[in-house]
């Protein structure tokens, strides 16, 4: 059954959904939009790397997203205005990626898989990477969801109860190195910071506690990529736009629900 | 922070305390110490660095020099000067008063309680007035049964009576809890009538002590010029006040 493409890229959607969904709250309640979107953009440089020098493209986007994440953490605050920074940053890595991308001797390589998704790309070890890394990225969550919250409400609330809210924003970074390498194929570098952040600000429509709006935004992006795979069968369009459309519909519908209650 | 074996009550005891903010020296070799079931206050112009030292006390800012020892275990409650929370994170009061302990709802109401509000443990944070806000955020800090409550202008947005009834709640906690209080305010009448020392802040410690001491002192007066007449008398008024009484008791 596995062999079935559509099977595959549902599985593996389905995962990248889930953990997309209560990150993404984290990057809409920080305020980290950019943020996402310059690792995200990171990643094609990691595929360029990666196909350069032979190396496995998850690990090659793993590496590269969390350099990117470190990078930026540390700059900002640091004289220039922090979407400045992210701006040079992010759109440099995508630059260079692209450049890098067409320098490449010998290697051809489908851009477009890795800039707007592609279903017909997951294969069945991309089902396990995008599933064990899904767990993992749910898992530091859960386990550091207080000190997340306290943090991000006000560092020096969690300053003042013994917590590193340092420590917590590079847990953040990680987590979301990690969504950007397994859901590239999928979803694709130019639009994974609209997965994570569509789903959660559709759910903050319909939401009392943050626990809610991390399990609606949750069950939300797993809806959206499975609508959205779907539909990118059905109509031959590309994975990743699709899933983002389907997002948008959901999202249209949240706040159309949160207006009437 | 560091750990040392020190007597039972002193709480925090920090020395040649130096702070940079940016480029600019917030804080230079400012000593400090607070013991317990105490209440000091900071005062000093805007910019001296009140808020610089309370941070630094919590660990929220690095320290350029000196250092901070805390008693074993220090628990501390804080309330900060300001706290503005993103309308996209849904947070009811409960919710909030659980952030980063745990606490049961029943612990929950008796703090709210405590504070004077009751009934909002199911309000959104964003949809409270100023005044319910600073005691919800007093709330949090007295859940944790702090050893010292550290208060950043906790009034700060209230009116004149909304900020002496704010208080009389940190005097009424600070009995029933046996906590100390370290607190910042530019209200130099709470200050001269409520506090067992005072520090004058800016930038250095311009003077400190009982506030006797300080309202006396000719740094304190250069400071705060000829405006703290008011709150001068209004102490010494409290003060002799006091006398009065104890004199009845005795005849």
């Amino acid at each position: 059954m596995l062999d079935d493409f559509l099977i595959r890229a549902g599985l593996a959607g389905l995962a990248v959904g889930l953990a997309a969904g209560p990150l993404g709250c984290f990057v809409v309640w920080r305020r980290m939009a950019y943020f996402g979107d310059a690792v995200a953009h990171a990643a094609i440089l990691g595929v360029a790397i990666s196909l350069g020098f032979g190396i496995s493209v998850n690990i090659g986007i793993l590496a590269t997203s969390i350099i990117m994440g470190l990078g930026v953490l540390n700059l900002t605050g640091k004289g220039l205005a922090a979407d400045s920074i992210l701006g040079v940053l992010a759109h440099s890595a995508l630059a260079a990626g692209l450049v890098a991308a067409s320098l490449l001797q010998g290697v051809r390589i489908d851009l477009t898989t890795y800039l707007f998704g592609d279903i017909l790309a997951v294969s069945v070890m991309d089902i396990w990477i995008v599933w064990g890394g899904g767990l993992v990225v749910v898992a530091l969550l859960v386990w550091r969801w207080q000190s997340l919250l306290t943090s991000t409400l006000s560092p020096d609330l969690a300053h003042a109860s013994g917590l590193s809210p340092k420590v917590e924003s590079y847990i953040l970074t990680l987590c979301l190195a990690i969504v950007v390498a397994m859901s590239i194929k999928i979803v694709g570098a130019l639009l994974i910071a609209a997965l994570l952040i569509i789903p959660a600000a559709a759910a903050r429509n319909i939401s009392s506690t943050p626990e809610r709006m991390a399990f609606i935004a949750s069950a939300l992006g797993a809806g959206a990529t499975i609508i959205g795979l779907w539909a990118s069968f059905q109509f031959d369009t590309p994975s990743g736009p699709s899933i983002v459309c389907a997002a948008a519909g959901l999202f249209a519908l949240c706040a159309l629900i949160g207006r009437t209650r | 922070m560091s750990q040392m074996p020190m007597t039972q009550t002193r709480l925090i005891d920090a020395q040649n305390l130096s702070v940079t903010v940016g480029n600019h020296a917030a804080l230079r070799h400012v000593d400090f110490h607070i013991d317990a079931g105490e209440i000091v206050t900071v005062v000093g112009p805007n910019g001296s660095g009140k808020s610089t030292l309370l941070r630094a006390l919590i660990g929220a800012l690095p320290l350029t020099d000196g250092q901070i020892r805390t008693t074993d275990g220090l628990t501390i409650g804080y309330v900060p000067q300001a706290l503005s929370i993103d309308n996209s994170l849904p947070l009811t009061v409960g919710r909030f008063l659980s952030l980063p302990k745990r606490f049961p709802s029943d612990a929950i109401r008796e703090a709210l309680e405590a504070c004077g509000v009751s009934d909002l443990e199911n309000r959104q944070m964003t949809a409270l007035s100023g005044g319910q806000f600073q005691r919800v955020l007093l709330a949090r800090a007295v859940l944790v049964k702090p050893q010292l409550l550290i208060l950043d202008e906790p009034t700060t947005g209230l009116d004149q009576s909304g900020s002496a009834a704010f208080y009389r709640q940190i005097e009424h906690l600070r009995q029933t809890l046996g906590c100390a209080v370290l607190m910042v305010s530019h209200e130099l009448h709470v200050v001269m009538s409520a506090s067992d020392r005072v520090i004058c802040l800016n930038g250095h410690v311009c003077c400190h002590g009982t506030p006797a001491i300080v309202a006396s002192a000719p740094e304190y007066r250069a400071l705060f010029g000829s405006g703290t007449q008011g709150a001068l008398a209004l102490y010494r008024h409290d003060h002799d006040h006091n006398h009065d009484h104890h004199g009845h008791d005795h005849a």
